[in-house]
Protein backbone atom coordinates (compact mmCIF):
# COMPACT_ATOMS: atom_id res chain seq x y z
CA UNK A 1 0.00 0.00 0.00
CA UNK A 2 2.94 2.32 1.02
CA UNK A 3 4.57 2.09 -2.69
CA UNK A 4 1.39 3.54 -4.48
CA UNK A 5 -0.82 5.15 -2.11
CA UNK A 6 1.73 7.01 0.18
CA UNK A 7 3.20 9.07 -3.20
CA UNK A 8 -0.61 9.78 -3.94
CA UNK A 9 -1.69 11.30 -0.54
CA UNK A 10 1.36 13.00 -0.37
CA UNK A 11 1.22 14.71 -3.43
CA UNK A 12 -2.68 15.31 -3.10
CA UNK A 13 -2.29 17.41 0.58
CA UNK A 14 1.07 16.57 2.67
CA UNK A 15 2.97 18.42 -0.16
CA UNK A 16 0.28 19.60 -2.49
CA UNK A 17 2.66 21.17 -5.15
CA UNK A 18 0.11 24.77 -5.16
CA UNK A 19 -0.38 25.40 -1.62
CA UNK A 20 2.40 23.78 0.32
CA UNK A 21 5.61 23.52 -2.16
CA UNK A 22 4.73 26.94 -3.67
CA UNK A 23 5.96 25.37 -6.65
CA UNK A 24 4.48 26.28 -10.29
CA UNK A 25 3.79 29.64 -9.42
CA UNK A 26 3.95 31.21 -13.29
CA UNK A 27 0.49 28.95 -14.46
CA UNK A 28 -1.03 29.44 -11.33
CA UNK A 29 -1.02 32.90 -11.03
CA UNK A 30 -1.67 33.47 -14.33
CA UNK A 31 -3.95 31.55 -16.16
CA UNK A 32 -6.68 31.38 -13.22
CA UNK A 33 -8.82 33.60 -14.19
CA UNK A 34 -11.52 31.01 -14.05
CA UNK A 35 -12.00 28.05 -12.79
CA UNK A 36 -12.21 25.68 -16.36
CA UNK A 37 -8.95 27.63 -17.15
CA UNK A 38 -7.19 26.41 -13.81
CA UNK A 39 -9.02 22.89 -14.36
CA UNK A 40 -7.63 23.06 -18.25
CA UNK A 41 -3.96 23.82 -17.44
CA UNK A 42 -3.77 21.35 -14.24
CA UNK A 43 -4.99 18.25 -15.94
CA UNK A 44 -3.00 19.11 -19.11
CA UNK A 45 0.26 18.99 -16.24
CA UNK A 46 -0.72 16.19 -15.03
CA UNK A 47 -0.81 14.29 -18.25
CA UNK A 48 2.48 15.25 -19.04
CA UNK A 49 3.77 14.96 -15.34
CA UNK A 50 2.44 11.49 -15.42
CA UNK A 51 3.66 10.63 -18.82
CA UNK A 52 7.84 12.12 -17.80
CA UNK A 53 7.98 10.48 -14.75
CA UNK A 54 7.01 7.32 -16.25
CA UNK A 55 9.30 7.81 -18.91
CA UNK A 56 12.75 9.32 -16.56
CA UNK A 57 11.81 6.29 -14.15
CA UNK A 58 12.13 3.78 -17.11
CA UNK A 59 15.21 5.32 -18.17
CA UNK A 60 17.05 6.03 -14.47
CA UNK A 61 19.26 3.78 -15.01
CA UNK A 62 20.54 4.69 -18.35
CA UNK A 63 20.50 8.19 -18.39
CA UNK A 64 24.25 9.49 -17.16
CA UNK A 65 24.73 11.46 -13.98
CA UNK A 66 26.19 14.70 -15.36
CA UNK A 67 23.64 14.61 -18.60
CA UNK A 68 20.79 14.66 -16.54
CA UNK A 69 18.70 17.85 -16.23
CA UNK A 70 19.25 17.92 -20.22
CA UNK A 71 18.19 14.77 -21.08
CA UNK A 72 15.31 15.27 -18.48
CA UNK A 73 14.18 18.05 -20.44
CA UNK A 74 14.30 16.26 -23.91
CA UNK A 75 11.45 14.26 -22.56
CA UNK A 76 9.52 16.79 -20.67
CA UNK A 77 9.95 18.56 -23.77
CA UNK A 78 8.49 16.15 -26.06
CA UNK A 79 5.19 15.45 -23.71
CA UNK A 80 4.68 19.37 -23.81
CA UNK A 81 4.54 19.44 -27.74
CA UNK A 82 2.55 16.36 -28.18
CA UNK A 83 0.00 17.73 -25.38
CA UNK A 84 -0.03 21.02 -26.97
CA UNK A 85 -0.47 19.42 -30.33
CA UNK A 86 -3.42 17.81 -29.15
CA UNK A 87 -4.83 20.50 -27.14
CA UNK A 88 -4.93 22.42 -30.48
CA UNK A 89 -6.48 20.07 -32.44
CA UNK A 90 -9.19 18.63 -29.69
CA UNK A 91 -10.21 21.64 -27.40
CA UNK A 92 -9.10 24.75 -29.45
CA UNK A 93 -11.19 27.05 -26.80
CA UNK A 94 -8.78 25.75 -24.06
CA UNK A 95 -5.59 26.43 -26.31
CA UNK A 96 -6.62 29.69 -26.91
CA UNK A 97 -7.39 30.61 -23.15
CA UNK A 98 -4.29 28.75 -22.14
CA UNK A 99 -1.97 30.39 -24.93
CA UNK A 100 2.27 30.55 -24.27
CA UNK A 101 1.44 28.90 -20.98
CA UNK A 102 1.19 25.44 -22.72
CA UNK A 103 4.26 25.56 -23.90
CA UNK A 104 5.70 27.05 -20.99
CA UNK A 105 4.65 23.80 -18.86
CA UNK A 106 7.97 22.73 -19.92
CA UNK A 107 9.80 24.75 -18.14
CA UNK A 108 7.20 24.05 -14.77
CA UNK A 109 9.47 23.51 -11.64
CA UNK A 110 6.93 21.01 -10.90
CA UNK A 111 7.90 18.75 -13.86
CA UNK A 112 11.27 18.76 -13.59
CA UNK A 113 11.65 19.17 -9.71
CA UNK A 114 9.74 15.22 -9.48
CA UNK A 115 11.56 14.04 -12.43
CA UNK A 116 14.83 15.16 -10.37
CA UNK A 117 13.77 14.61 -6.92
CA UNK A 118 11.46 11.41 -7.28
CA UNK A 119 10.96 9.64 -10.74
CA UNK A 120 15.08 9.49 -11.10
CA UNK A 121 15.30 7.60 -7.96
CA UNK A 122 12.19 5.43 -7.54
CA UNK A 123 10.45 3.01 -9.62
CA UNK A 124 7.94 3.34 -12.03
CA UNK A 125 4.97 2.37 -10.98
CA UNK A 126 5.97 4.40 -7.67
CA UNK A 127 7.00 7.35 -9.84
CA UNK A 128 3.85 7.11 -12.06
CA UNK A 129 1.46 7.66 -9.00
CA UNK A 130 3.82 10.47 -7.74
CA UNK A 131 3.15 11.67 -11.06
CA UNK A 132 -0.56 11.57 -10.58
CA UNK A 133 -0.70 12.88 -6.93
CA UNK A 134 1.23 15.53 -7.73
CA UNK A 135 -0.76 16.45 -11.02
CA UNK A 136 -3.76 16.18 -9.12
CA UNK A 137 -2.97 18.24 -6.11
CA UNK A 138 -1.76 21.27 -8.54
CA UNK A 139 -4.71 20.89 -10.24
CA UNK A 140 -7.01 20.96 -6.97
CA UNK A 141 -4.73 24.11 -5.81
CA UNK A 142 -5.46 25.46 -9.56
CA UNK A 143 -9.15 24.84 -10.20
CA UNK A 144 -9.97 26.29 -6.63
CA UNK A 145 -8.07 29.29 -7.04
CA UNK A 146 -9.72 29.95 -10.37
CA UNK A 147 -13.32 29.03 -8.71
CA UNK A 148 -12.86 32.22 -6.01
CA UNK A 149 -11.30 34.42 -8.64
CA UNK A 150 -13.93 33.99 -11.18
CA UNK A 151 -16.87 33.85 -8.58
CA UNK A 152 -15.55 36.74 -6.75
CA UNK A 153 -13.94 38.62 -10.81
CA UNK A 154 -16.86 38.01 -12.77
CA UNK A 155 -19.39 36.47 -10.55
CA UNK A 156 -19.70 33.24 -12.49
CA UNK A 157 -18.71 29.70 -11.95
CA UNK A 158 -17.48 27.52 -14.81
CA UNK A 159 -18.70 29.90 -16.84
CA UNK A 160 -21.98 30.11 -15.95
CA UNK A 161 -23.55 33.29 -13.77
CA UNK A 162 -24.49 31.83 -10.06
CA UNK A 163 -24.81 35.52 -8.40
CA UNK A 164 -27.56 37.80 -8.59
CA UNK A 165 -27.36 40.16 -12.12
CA UNK A 166 -26.94 42.96 -9.39
CA UNK A 167 -23.83 42.13 -7.84
CA UNK A 168 -20.80 44.46 -9.43
CA UNK A 169 -17.80 42.02 -10.23
CA UNK A 170 -15.14 42.86 -7.90
CA UNK A 171 -12.30 43.17 -11.31
CA UNK A 172 -9.43 43.21 -9.64
CA UNK A 173 -9.56 39.49 -8.89
CA UNK A 174 -9.52 38.21 -12.25
CA UNK A 175 -6.97 40.31 -12.38
CA UNK A 176 -3.09 39.60 -11.26
CA UNK A 177 -3.27 41.23 -7.77
CA UNK A 178 -6.44 39.11 -7.18
CA UNK A 179 -4.22 35.80 -8.20
CA UNK A 180 -2.28 36.91 -5.21
CA UNK A 181 -4.63 38.12 -2.79
CA UNK A 182 -6.73 34.24 -3.37
CA UNK A 183 -3.26 32.46 -3.14
CA UNK A 184 -2.05 34.26 -0.13
CA UNK A 185 -5.79 33.49 1.57
CA UNK A 186 -5.84 29.95 0.62
CA UNK A 187 -2.65 29.12 1.60
CA UNK A 188 -3.64 30.93 5.13
CA UNK A 189 -6.55 28.89 5.24
CA UNK A 190 -5.24 25.62 4.80
CA UNK A 191 -2.37 26.46 7.13
CA UNK A 192 -5.18 27.20 9.45
CA UNK A 193 -6.91 23.95 9.32
CA UNK A 194 -3.59 22.10 9.56
CA UNK A 195 -2.85 23.73 12.79
CA UNK A 196 -6.35 22.94 13.97
CA UNK A 197 -5.12 19.70 13.23
CA UNK A 198 -1.93 19.81 15.42
CA UNK A 199 0.02 19.44 12.83
CA UNK A 200 2.41 21.99 12.35
CA UNK A 201 2.61 23.84 8.88
CA UNK A 202 5.02 23.66 6.41
CA UNK A 203 7.83 26.36 6.98
CA UNK A 204 11.72 26.44 6.46
CA UNK A 205 13.23 24.19 8.81
CA UNK A 206 10.50 21.49 8.94
CA UNK A 207 9.19 19.26 7.13
CA UNK A 208 7.16 15.81 7.27
CA UNK A 209 7.89 14.59 4.20
CA UNK A 210 9.76 11.56 3.11
CA UNK A 211 13.58 12.08 2.36
CA UNK A 212 13.52 9.43 -0.76
CA UNK A 213 11.52 12.35 -2.55
CA UNK A 214 13.49 15.88 -0.67
CA UNK A 215 15.60 17.26 -2.96
CA UNK A 216 17.95 18.78 -0.20
CA UNK A 217 20.63 17.05 -0.11
CA UNK A 218 22.92 16.42 2.84
CA UNK A 219 19.90 17.16 5.66
CA UNK A 220 20.15 13.48 5.92
CA UNK A 221 16.71 13.75 8.10
CA UNK A 222 17.65 16.52 10.28
CA UNK A 223 15.38 18.74 8.99
CA UNK A 224 12.27 16.73 10.43
CA UNK A 225 13.57 16.11 13.64
CA UNK A 226 14.08 12.45 13.40
CA UNK A 227 17.82 12.15 12.67
CA UNK A 228 16.80 9.29 10.42
CA UNK A 229 17.96 9.78 7.08
CA UNK A 230 14.61 7.27 5.87
CA UNK A 231 12.63 10.64 7.43
CA UNK A 232 10.00 8.05 9.26
CA UNK A 233 9.25 9.41 13.01
CA UNK A 234 9.06 5.62 14.68
CA UNK B 1 8.07 60.13 52.87
CA UNK B 2 8.98 57.79 50.05
CA UNK B 3 12.64 58.75 50.44
CA UNK B 4 13.89 55.93 47.65
CA UNK B 5 15.19 57.22 44.86
CA UNK B 6 13.53 56.17 41.34
CA UNK B 7 15.87 55.05 39.22
CA UNK B 8 14.71 53.64 35.70
CA UNK B 9 16.28 53.08 32.15
CA UNK B 10 16.65 55.87 29.67
CA UNK B 11 14.65 57.76 27.89
CA UNK B 12 13.74 59.97 30.90
CA UNK B 13 12.84 63.12 28.66
CA UNK B 14 9.67 61.49 26.88
CA UNK B 15 7.48 63.81 24.34
CA UNK B 16 4.00 64.51 25.28
CA UNK B 17 3.02 63.04 21.17
CA UNK B 18 1.03 59.93 21.01
CA UNK B 19 -0.68 58.57 18.49
CA UNK B 20 -3.81 59.06 19.53
CA UNK B 21 -2.76 63.21 19.67
CA UNK B 22 -1.33 62.85 16.24
CA UNK B 23 -4.00 61.00 15.05
CA UNK B 24 -6.32 63.61 16.38
CA UNK B 25 -4.38 66.56 15.07
CA UNK B 26 -4.63 64.99 11.76
CA UNK B 27 -8.58 64.80 11.81
CA UNK B 28 -8.08 68.41 12.96
CA UNK B 29 -6.80 68.96 10.07
CA UNK B 30 -8.82 67.25 7.72
CA UNK B 31 -11.87 69.06 9.06
CA UNK B 32 -11.67 71.67 6.72
CA UNK B 33 -11.45 69.75 3.73
CA UNK B 34 -14.03 67.48 4.92
CA UNK B 35 -16.60 70.30 5.64
CA UNK B 36 -15.69 71.85 2.34
CA UNK B 37 -16.64 68.32 0.86
CA UNK B 38 -20.13 67.98 2.77
CA UNK B 39 -21.07 71.61 1.41
CA UNK B 40 -20.08 71.11 -2.45
CA UNK B 41 -21.41 67.39 -2.78
CA UNK B 42 -24.02 67.33 -0.55
CA UNK B 43 -25.61 64.65 1.96
CA UNK B 44 -24.44 61.64 -0.11
CA UNK B 45 -20.70 63.23 0.65
CA UNK B 46 -21.59 62.77 4.54
CA UNK B 47 -22.93 59.20 4.20
CA UNK B 48 -19.97 58.19 2.75
CA UNK B 49 -17.41 59.73 5.07
CA UNK B 50 -19.41 58.02 7.93
CA UNK B 51 -19.86 54.43 6.19
CA UNK B 52 -16.14 54.82 5.24
CA UNK B 53 -14.91 56.24 8.87
CA UNK B 54 -17.30 53.33 10.60
CA UNK B 55 -16.75 50.47 8.56
CA UNK B 56 -12.89 50.78 9.11
CA UNK B 57 -13.11 51.25 12.50
CA UNK B 58 -15.62 48.10 12.81
CA UNK B 59 -13.14 46.26 10.93
CA UNK B 60 -10.43 47.08 12.97
CA UNK B 61 -12.02 46.22 16.00
CA UNK B 62 -13.52 42.82 14.71
CA UNK B 63 -10.24 41.38 13.39
CA UNK B 64 -8.50 42.06 16.99
CA UNK B 65 -11.49 40.80 18.65
CA UNK B 66 -11.57 37.89 16.79
CA UNK B 67 -7.28 37.28 16.51
CA UNK B 68 -7.61 38.18 20.60
CA UNK B 69 -5.36 40.84 19.68
CA UNK B 70 -5.51 44.31 22.27
CA UNK B 71 -7.92 46.40 20.83
CA UNK B 72 -6.50 49.67 19.50
CA UNK B 73 -9.08 51.81 17.97
CA UNK B 74 -8.86 54.70 20.42
CA UNK B 75 -5.90 55.23 18.51
CA UNK B 76 -7.92 56.72 15.97
CA UNK B 77 -5.97 55.73 13.26
CA UNK B 78 -8.56 53.58 11.80
CA UNK B 79 -10.33 56.71 11.90
CA UNK B 80 -8.19 58.81 10.06
CA UNK B 81 -7.55 55.93 7.18
CA UNK B 82 -11.20 56.47 6.86
CA UNK B 83 -11.45 59.29 6.45
CA UNK B 84 -8.91 60.02 4.27
CA UNK B 85 -10.19 57.13 1.99
CA UNK B 86 -13.76 58.48 2.09
CA UNK B 87 -12.23 62.19 0.99
CA UNK B 88 -10.60 60.19 -2.08
CA UNK B 89 -14.12 58.69 -3.38
CA UNK B 90 -16.32 60.45 -5.63
CA UNK B 91 -19.52 61.52 -3.66
CA UNK B 92 -22.13 59.45 -6.45
CA UNK B 93 -20.03 56.17 -5.68
CA UNK B 94 -22.75 53.60 -3.71
CA UNK B 95 -22.09 53.45 0.54
CA UNK B 96 -21.55 49.77 0.25
CA UNK B 97 -18.44 50.32 -2.31
CA UNK B 98 -16.71 53.03 0.65
CA UNK B 99 -17.25 50.06 2.88
CA UNK B 100 -15.70 47.82 1.10
CA UNK B 101 -12.86 49.73 0.62
CA UNK B 102 -12.63 50.36 3.95
CA UNK B 103 -12.66 47.07 4.71
CA UNK B 104 -10.06 46.19 2.24
CA UNK B 105 -7.69 49.14 3.63
CA UNK B 106 -8.03 48.16 7.10
CA UNK B 107 -8.30 44.18 6.89
CA UNK B 108 -5.77 43.75 4.03
CA UNK B 109 -3.22 46.54 3.77
CA UNK B 110 -3.22 47.57 7.34
CA UNK B 111 -4.00 44.54 9.92
CA UNK B 112 -2.48 41.68 7.92
CA UNK B 113 0.61 43.04 7.58
CA UNK B 114 0.88 43.75 11.61
CA UNK B 115 -1.78 46.81 12.24
CA UNK B 116 -0.05 50.53 12.54
CA UNK B 117 3.43 50.88 11.85
CA UNK B 118 3.69 47.89 9.94
CA UNK B 119 2.01 48.40 7.06
CA UNK B 120 3.76 48.85 3.50
CA UNK B 121 1.83 50.93 2.14
CA UNK B 122 -0.93 53.80 2.70
CA UNK B 123 -4.09 51.83 3.87
CA UNK B 124 -6.55 54.60 2.66
CA UNK B 125 -5.03 54.25 -0.92
CA UNK B 126 -4.46 50.76 -1.18
CA UNK B 127 -8.34 51.12 -0.56
CA UNK B 128 -8.58 53.68 -3.01
CA UNK B 129 -6.89 52.10 -5.44
CA UNK B 130 -8.45 48.43 -4.91
CA UNK B 131 -11.61 50.27 -5.61
CA UNK B 132 -10.15 52.20 -8.59
CA UNK B 133 -9.15 48.89 -10.03
CA UNK B 134 -12.27 46.99 -9.01
CA UNK B 135 -14.76 49.47 -9.98
CA UNK B 136 -13.01 52.24 -12.86
CA UNK B 137 -16.38 53.51 -14.13
CA UNK B 138 -17.70 54.18 -11.09
CA UNK B 139 -14.59 55.79 -9.26
CA UNK B 140 -14.03 58.07 -12.66
CA UNK B 141 -17.83 58.97 -12.59
CA UNK B 142 -18.20 62.79 -11.43
CA UNK B 143 -20.94 64.48 -11.05
CA UNK B 144 -21.29 67.76 -10.06
CA UNK B 145 -24.46 70.15 -9.87
CA UNK B 146 -26.23 66.92 -10.58
CA UNK B 147 -24.33 66.69 -14.26
CA UNK B 148 -21.50 63.99 -15.16
CA UNK B 149 -18.59 65.99 -16.05
CA UNK B 150 -14.83 65.98 -16.60
CA UNK B 151 -12.90 66.91 -13.67
CA UNK B 152 -10.46 70.24 -14.23
CA UNK B 153 -7.17 67.69 -14.48
CA UNK B 154 -8.46 65.88 -17.46
CA UNK B 155 -9.68 69.25 -19.33
CA UNK B 156 -6.27 70.68 -18.93
CA UNK B 157 -5.03 67.23 -20.08
CA UNK B 158 -7.02 67.95 -23.52
CA UNK B 159 -5.76 71.44 -23.60
CA UNK B 160 -8.75 73.21 -22.21
CA UNK B 161 -9.45 75.79 -20.17
CA UNK B 162 -10.73 75.97 -16.32
CA UNK B 163 -11.37 78.39 -14.30
CA UNK B 164 -7.90 79.05 -11.72
CA UNK B 165 -10.47 80.68 -9.14
CA UNK B 166 -13.09 77.72 -8.80
CA UNK B 167 -9.98 75.32 -8.46
CA UNK B 168 -8.42 77.05 -5.38
CA UNK B 169 -11.40 77.64 -3.91
CA UNK B 170 -12.90 74.20 -4.87
CA UNK B 171 -16.12 75.11 -6.61
CA UNK B 172 -15.21 71.65 -9.16
CA UNK B 173 -16.12 68.22 -9.46
CA UNK B 174 -13.51 65.70 -7.91
CA UNK B 175 -13.33 63.49 -4.88
CA UNK B 176 -15.23 64.66 -2.20
CA UNK B 177 -11.85 66.18 -0.22
CA UNK B 178 -9.35 67.03 -2.83
CA UNK B 179 -11.47 69.56 -4.51
CA UNK B 180 -10.64 72.93 -2.34
CA UNK B 181 -6.91 73.72 -2.41
CA UNK B 182 -7.52 76.55 0.03
CA UNK B 183 -9.06 73.92 2.38
CA UNK B 184 -6.50 71.55 2.47
CA UNK B 185 -3.81 73.91 2.93
CA UNK B 186 -5.57 75.13 6.04
CA UNK B 187 -5.07 72.44 7.69
CA UNK B 188 -1.74 71.46 6.55
CA UNK B 189 -0.79 74.75 7.95
CA UNK B 190 -2.23 73.72 10.94
CA UNK B 191 -0.66 70.31 10.98
CA UNK B 192 2.81 72.28 10.52
CA UNK B 193 2.25 74.92 13.50
CA UNK B 194 1.35 71.57 15.76
CA UNK B 195 4.68 69.90 13.89
CA UNK B 196 2.84 67.08 12.99
CA UNK B 197 4.55 66.75 9.71
CA UNK B 198 7.28 69.26 8.13
CA UNK B 199 7.46 70.37 4.63
CA UNK B 200 10.42 68.57 3.64
CA UNK B 201 8.47 66.04 1.83
CA UNK B 202 5.49 68.08 0.37
CA UNK B 203 7.52 70.28 -0.02
CA UNK B 204 10.51 68.37 -2.11
CA UNK B 205 7.07 66.61 -3.97
CA UNK B 206 5.52 70.09 -5.24
CA UNK B 207 8.80 71.29 -6.10
CA UNK B 208 10.20 68.85 -8.01
CA UNK B 209 6.25 68.16 -9.99
CA UNK B 210 6.06 71.30 -10.94
CA UNK B 211 9.89 71.95 -12.46
CA UNK B 212 9.32 68.76 -14.05
CA UNK B 213 6.01 69.87 -15.35
CA UNK B 214 7.65 73.09 -16.67
CA UNK B 215 10.36 71.39 -18.06
CA UNK B 216 9.12 68.25 -20.17
CA UNK B 217 5.40 68.85 -20.19
CA UNK B 218 5.03 70.75 -23.52
CA UNK B 219 3.31 73.73 -22.09
CA UNK B 220 6.38 75.73 -20.85
CA UNK B 221 6.75 78.10 -17.87
CA UNK B 222 2.71 78.72 -18.03
CA UNK B 223 1.75 80.06 -14.55
CA UNK B 224 -2.16 78.60 -15.69
CA UNK B 225 -1.46 75.48 -16.83
CA UNK B 226 1.21 74.75 -13.91
CA UNK B 227 -1.78 76.43 -11.02
CA UNK B 228 -4.07 73.95 -12.30
CA UNK B 229 -1.66 71.08 -12.38
CA UNK B 230 -0.68 72.12 -8.70
CA UNK B 231 -4.60 72.51 -7.54
CA UNK B 232 -5.91 70.05 -9.89
CA UNK B 233 -7.27 66.29 -8.89
CA UNK B 234 -5.35 64.63 -5.44
CA UNK B 235 -2.02 66.52 -5.78
CA UNK B 236 -2.48 68.34 -2.29
CA UNK B 237 -4.37 66.33 -0.43
CA UNK B 238 -1.66 63.68 -1.29
CA UNK B 239 1.39 65.41 -0.76
CA UNK B 240 0.07 66.76 3.03
CA UNK B 241 -2.18 64.17 4.18
CA UNK B 242 -0.82 61.16 2.56
CA UNK B 243 2.65 61.03 1.18
CA UNK B 244 3.41 62.17 4.91
CA UNK B 245 2.27 59.21 6.69
CA UNK B 246 4.76 58.18 9.31
CA UNK B 247 4.80 54.38 8.49
CA UNK B 248 5.39 54.54 4.72
CA UNK B 249 7.99 57.46 4.68
CA UNK B 250 11.55 57.21 4.75
CA UNK B 251 12.76 57.85 8.46
CA UNK B 252 16.55 59.21 7.36
CA UNK B 253 16.58 63.05 6.71
CA UNK B 254 18.25 62.52 3.49
CA UNK B 255 15.82 59.87 2.63
CA UNK B 256 13.02 62.19 2.78
CA UNK B 257 14.37 64.17 0.20
CA UNK B 258 14.79 61.33 -2.08
CA UNK B 259 11.06 60.06 -1.40
CA UNK B 260 9.93 63.63 -2.37
CA UNK B 261 11.63 63.42 -5.26
CA UNK B 262 10.77 60.27 -6.63
CA UNK B 263 7.44 60.91 -6.03
CA UNK B 264 7.62 64.39 -7.86
CA UNK B 265 8.90 62.20 -10.55
CA UNK B 266 6.45 59.13 -10.35
CA UNK B 267 3.51 61.65 -10.28
CA UNK B 268 4.74 63.88 -13.45
CA UNK B 269 5.11 60.17 -15.34
CA UNK B 270 1.84 59.24 -14.56
CA UNK B 271 -0.02 62.26 -15.27
CA UNK B 272 1.70 62.94 -18.45
CA UNK B 273 2.45 60.03 -20.31
CA UNK B 274 -0.21 57.37 -19.07
CA UNK B 275 -3.70 57.43 -20.44
CA UNK B 276 -5.70 58.59 -16.96
CA UNK B 277 -5.45 62.46 -16.32
CA UNK B 278 -4.35 61.40 -12.38
CA UNK B 279 -1.82 59.72 -10.94
CA UNK B 280 -0.99 60.88 -7.23
CA UNK B 281 -2.75 57.75 -5.26
CA UNK B 282 -0.74 55.22 -8.07
CA UNK B 283 2.45 57.45 -7.70
CA UNK B 284 2.21 57.35 -3.81
CA UNK B 285 2.18 53.54 -3.24
CA UNK B 286 4.73 52.85 -5.87
CA UNK B 287 7.10 54.68 -3.88
CA UNK B 288 5.57 53.47 0.10
CA UNK B 289 7.52 50.36 -1.74
CA UNK B 290 10.28 52.00 -2.59
CA UNK B 291 10.55 53.61 1.11
CA UNK B 292 12.96 50.72 2.99
CA UNK B 293 15.55 50.56 -0.26
CA UNK B 294 15.44 54.49 0.27
CA UNK B 295 16.01 54.04 4.23
CA UNK B 296 19.25 51.36 2.99
CA UNK B 297 20.74 54.00 0.61
CA UNK B 298 20.65 57.07 2.97
CA UNK B 299 20.91 55.26 6.61
CA UNK B 300 23.63 57.90 8.30
CA UNK B 301 26.69 56.14 8.92
CA UNK B 302 27.95 55.91 12.85
CA UNK B 303 30.49 58.17 13.85
CA UNK B 304 33.78 56.73 13.58
CA UNK B 305 32.63 54.94 10.76
CA UNK B 306 32.90 56.91 7.78
CA UNK B 307 35.27 55.93 4.67
CA UNK B 308 35.49 52.47 4.77
CA UNK B 309 32.31 50.71 5.19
Amino acid sequence: MNKTIKPLINGLITENPTFVLMLGMCPTLAVTTSAINGLGMGLTTTAVLVLSNIVISLLRKLIPDSVRIPAFIVIIASFVTIVEMLLKAYVPTLYTALGIYIPLIVVNCIILGRAEAFASKNGVIASMFDGIGMGLGFTIGLTSIGIVREILGSGKLFGYMILPESYEPLTMFILAPGAFLVLAFLVALLNKIRDKKGKKPLTIGTCDAGCKACPIENCKGRMNGSDKEDGKNE
Amino acid sequence: MNEKKHVSSNPHIRSKMSTSKIMFFVIIALLPATGFGIWNFGYRAAILIAVSVGSAVLTEFIYEKCMKLPVTIDDLSAVVTGLLLALNLPSTLPWWMAALGAVFAILIVKMLFGGLGQNFMNPALGGRCFLMICFTARMTDFTYDGVSTATPLAIIKDGGQVALLDMIIGRIPGTIGETSTIAILIGAVFLICMGVIDLRIPGTYLISFTVLMGLFSGNGWNIEYLTGQLCGGGLMLGAFFMATDYTTTPITEKGKYVYGLALGIMTFILRHFSSSAEGVSYAIIICNLLVPLIEMVTMPKCFGKGGEA
